[in-house]
Parts: structure tokens; C-alpha cells; sequence
């Protein structure tokens, strides 16, 4: 084991730090995108349907095939990073694009009105209401998300776009489970600890009611 | 401006002038109502749920626009102010009262005063005037969030921030309706000793008769979206009208009910 860890010790956390950057990579640009998606959802009811099914159905299809179906297209395809990142961003919207509705619909209808009836713009009631009283909501889907994305991102070792999936396809083509593991442990160790750090971000933002 | 500026003094604050409201699927909730509210003047909206009180209410700060005739503010229709411009003219105040959950009593009751951009330190000496006549010791709420009020509080806060920019006209919707019946006589009557204070045009929903009397100038009574009668308080208590008695009705039950609790 320690001769094992001693090999493998700087390899592994290159690929652990390789795993981190495509996740957060893929985060930022989850949040960039279904945050406002989901506040489109919770403010125009007719296009909450196309949105959250086009999200519903990158959700269904099988992490190997979307990359395999991205692979072909241009800009995309260059580099493997970046097709990854493409494909784990549209796992990852879901849930963020469906809290972020949930939450802008559960604030408070009085507290709505009343935002209204002072005067609020819509925009300033979307600002400095429903978002700040949401902010608790979305960060539970950003947290759901992110684990997810933690334990599909293993996949990009397919593509050749390193992580921690890298490990546990060597271990399966040389039937090592030493290996294997080397790639599932810190992917674990990565999702429980984002779960965590997320978790209590989530109640530190949770809004008194 | 469509109307002439002579008109105003002659016209009172807020006027209502054959004003309807349909919802969009054509059902009828408002119809043909008719009153002025003056400057100083309390008008009461009294009548059942449903009656259309709320409704009429949010005609005059455009938080819906009548189908039909007109409701005037300060002699302008409604239609041709600009929303925004209009509630921040008007004080609102409702009765789950919409506090901001995530903002304290301070940022609360400054809400409109920040959207105005008014200088920072004429908000703090304006939140704690507020306070101080809403009867809450700015020294213990300012930096309390909603949660940890009372109700009755709540609702003083409510007022406090309706009337932050000092606007000319008020509209509550049952301000004291959630309220334990104590609280609700000690702040109705704070309210009233406010109201010759301010000398503002209000414009007050409820569906307690006693409560119309007390408070209003002129009482509205409303059953089905229409406008029965415009009564003073003393006229209310002498109408023959079967709807107006209804209410005087169920008002004498319960007095002689107490009464012989008492006796």
C-alpha cells in the first residue's frame, strides 16, 4: 500500500487536481447558465416546458454516448477538456435550472405584492427579492449538481481528458483494482467533501423566516 | 395630463368614476363604482370576502387597470401614470403584511426612501421618526428581521414602511385583520389618532363593521362587486337599506351578547 501510494502518489493527485478543475470549470459555467435559465422558467410559464425538457432529456442520455455524439462537432471536439466540460454542463443544469424556479416560486405571494405595490420594477423585485430569498434553494441544486458532475466526470478519462477517471480505466483494462480504486477513493473523498462544504454554505444562506 | 390643473382642488385625491375590473377569462369582479376620496379623508371599503374590495384597492396604485370607466389619482388617470411612479406616490399596506423576510426592520421600513435614492443619512433619521410613530423604540427593532416580531409589530412595521416617503394617499387591506382582538383595539386606535395627524387621503379595506365606524370618514359598502351606498358612520347606523342593516345586525348581536356578559 505504501509502496503503492509512494508510485502513485503524485500521479494520483495531478489527476485529483485535473478532476477539480473540470468540475469547477463545469460549475461555474452550470450556474452561468441555469440560473437564468431558472428564473426564465419561474417568470414566463410558456417556456418552462421547452426548458426544463431539453434539460430533462441532456439528463437521460448516457454520459459515453453525449460524448460521443459531441466528439464530431467542430469547435468542440478539438480539445478534450472542453468537450467534457460541454457534456458535464449539461448534466449538471438541471438541477440548477429547477431549483432556481423553485425557489423564485416559493417566496411568499404577499411578500410579492407588497414588493409590487411599493414600487418595485420587476427587475428590482427579481434582485433584491426573489433571488436573495432563492439564493438557499439553488445552492441545493448547485450542491446535488455538483456531485453528480463529481462522479460522471470520471467518464472524461475516455475522451482522454484526465481526472480521476483515468485510474479506473487503467485498473479495468489491467483487472487492478488497486488501480481502480486509486481513482474511485478521492473521487469519493471529493463528492462527500463538496457535499459537505456546500451543505453548510446552503444553511449559512438559508433565509430567516 | 388630460385633465386641467384648476380640476384638482374640485376632484379630491383618489376618484373613482364608473370603474369596472373583468378578469381576462370575462368574469366580472368590479362594476360601475362610482366615489371620491378627499385629502384627509378616510374612506372605508366594507363588505363580505369577494365583494370586490381588494380589487377596487388595487385599481388606484395600478397593480390592475379597470376594463371600464376611470379611477383618477390627483385628478390624473391611472392609466396614464407611469406604475412605478404611482405606488411609490402611495403608501400600501396588506395584511399578511409582506414584510421582506431577508431584510430587518431598518431596511425594511427604508425600502422606498433607498429605491429614491434618498441621502443616507436623511433615511436613518426618517426610519427612526417612523418608528417612533408607529410606537416601536427604534433603539430595540431597528436591527431585528420580521421573524422575530409579533404580529402587531409586523403590522406597525408595515405602516411604518408604507408611509416612509410621506405619500399622500394610504391604501390598507385588512392592516389589522390578522391581529389577537387586543392588539387590534390598541393599534386601531393608535391608527386613528395617526390619521387626524397625517391628514392623509385613505383608503381602508375591512370586513368588520365595527372597525368601518370607527375609522371611516365615509363608509363604502360593497357586496358583489358593486357599490351599495356611501354612508357617514352615523348615516350607516340609521340606513334602512337591507345590506347596510345585515351588517348593523350581526354589530347589535354581538353588543347585546356582551351586554349580557357583563350584566
Amino acid at each position: 500500500m505504501k509502496q503503492f501510494l509512494f508510485e502513485h502518489g503524485s500521479e494520483i493527485l495531478e489527476a485529483t487536481l485535473e478532476h477539480v478543475w473540470l468540475v469547477g470549470a463545469t460549475m461555474l459555467l452550470a450556474i452561468a447558465i441555469g440560473v437564468p435559465l431558472g428564473m426564465v422558467v419561474a417568470r414566463k410559464p410558456w417556456l418552462s416546458k421547452p426548458i426544463l425538457g431539453s434539460a430533462n432529456v441532456a439528463e437521460t442520455i448516457p454520459s459515453l454516448a453525449l460524448l460521443g455524439f459531441l466528439l464530431p462537432v467542430p469547435w468542440l471536439g478539438d480539445r478534450a477538456d472542453r468537450l467534457t466540460i460541454t457534456a458535464l454542463t449539461l448534466y449538471a443544469l438541471l438541477p440548477i435550472i429547477r431549483n432556481t424556479a423553485a425557489g423564485i416560486a416559493s417566496v411568499d405571494p404577499a411578500v410579492r405584492e407588497a414588493a409590487r405595490g411599493m414600487g418595485l420594477t420587476g427587475r428590482q423585485i427579481l434582485f433584491q427579492v426573489e433571488l436573495p430569498l432563492s439564493v438557499s434553494t439553488i445552492l441545493a441544486g448547485v450542491r446535488v449538481a455538483t456531485v453528480l458532475t463529481i462522479g460522471i466526470a470520471t467518464i472524461a478519462a475516455a475522451v482522454g481528458a484526465g481526472g480521476l477517471g483515468e485510474f479506473i480505466f487503467r485498473g479495468l483494462a489491467m483487472v487492478n483494482n488497486r488501480l481502480i480504486l486509486a481513482g474511485a477513493i478521492p473521487a469519493a473523498v471529493l463528492a462527500l467533501g463538496a457535499d459537505f462544504l456546500l451543505g453548510v454554505m446552503e444553511r449559512l444562506l438559508r433565509p430567516t423566516r | 395630463m388630460s385633465e386641467p390643473s384648476e380640476a384638482l382642488p374640485r376632484e379630491g385625491v383618489i376618484e373613482f368614476r364608473k370603474a369596472g375590473y373583468r378578469l381576462p377569462g370575462g368574469q366580472r369582479l368590479l362594476h360601475d363604482i362610482t366615489f371620491t376620496v378627499g385629502r384627509g379623508e378616510t374612506l372605508v371599503l366594507l363588505g363580505r370576502s369577494g365583494a370586490g374590495k381588494t380589487t377596487a384597492l388595487r385599481l388606484i396604485n395600478r397593480l390592475a387597470d379597470p376594463s371600464d370607466g376611470e379611477v383618477l389619482v390627483e385628478g390624473r388617470r391611472t392609466l396614464d401614470w407611469d406604475p412605478i411612479a404611482l405606488r411609490r406616490h402611495i403608501g400600501y399596506v396588506i395584511q399578511e403584511t409582506g414584510l421582506f423576510p431577508h431584510h430587518t426592520v431598518e431596511k425594511n421600513v427604508s425600502l422606498v426612501p433607498r429605491l429614491e435614492r434618498w441621502p443616507e443619512s436623511q433615511i436613518r433619521t426618517r426610519v427612526q421618526e417612523l418608528l417612533a410613530l408607529v410606537g416601536l423604540d427604534p433603539g430595540l427593532f431597528l436591527k431585528r428581521y420580521p421573524h422575530e416580531l409579533s404580529g402587531g409589530q409586523r403590522q406597525r412595521v408595515g405602516l411604518a414602511r408604507a408611509l416612509a416617503s410621506d405619500p399622500s394617499i394610504l391604501l390598507m387591506d385588512e392592516p389589522f385583520g390578522a391581529l389577537d382582538p387586543l392588539t387590534r383595539a390598541d393599534i386601531r386606535a393608535e391608527f386613528q389618532a395617526l390619521q387626524r395627524r397625517l391628514g392623509k387621503a385613505i383608503v381602508l379595506v375591512t370586513h368588520d363593521t365595527s372597525e368601518a365606524l370607527l375609522l371611516g370618514v365615509r363608509i363604502a359598502l360593497m357586496e358583489a362587486g358593486e357599490l351599495k351606498g356611501l354612508y357617514s358612520p352615523g348615516e350607516f347606523l340609521q340606513s334602512s337599506e337591507p345590506v347596510a342593516a345585515a351588517y348593523l345586525g350581526q354589530l347589535r348581536a354581538l353588543e347585546t351578547f356582551q351586554k349580557g356578559e357583563r350584566s
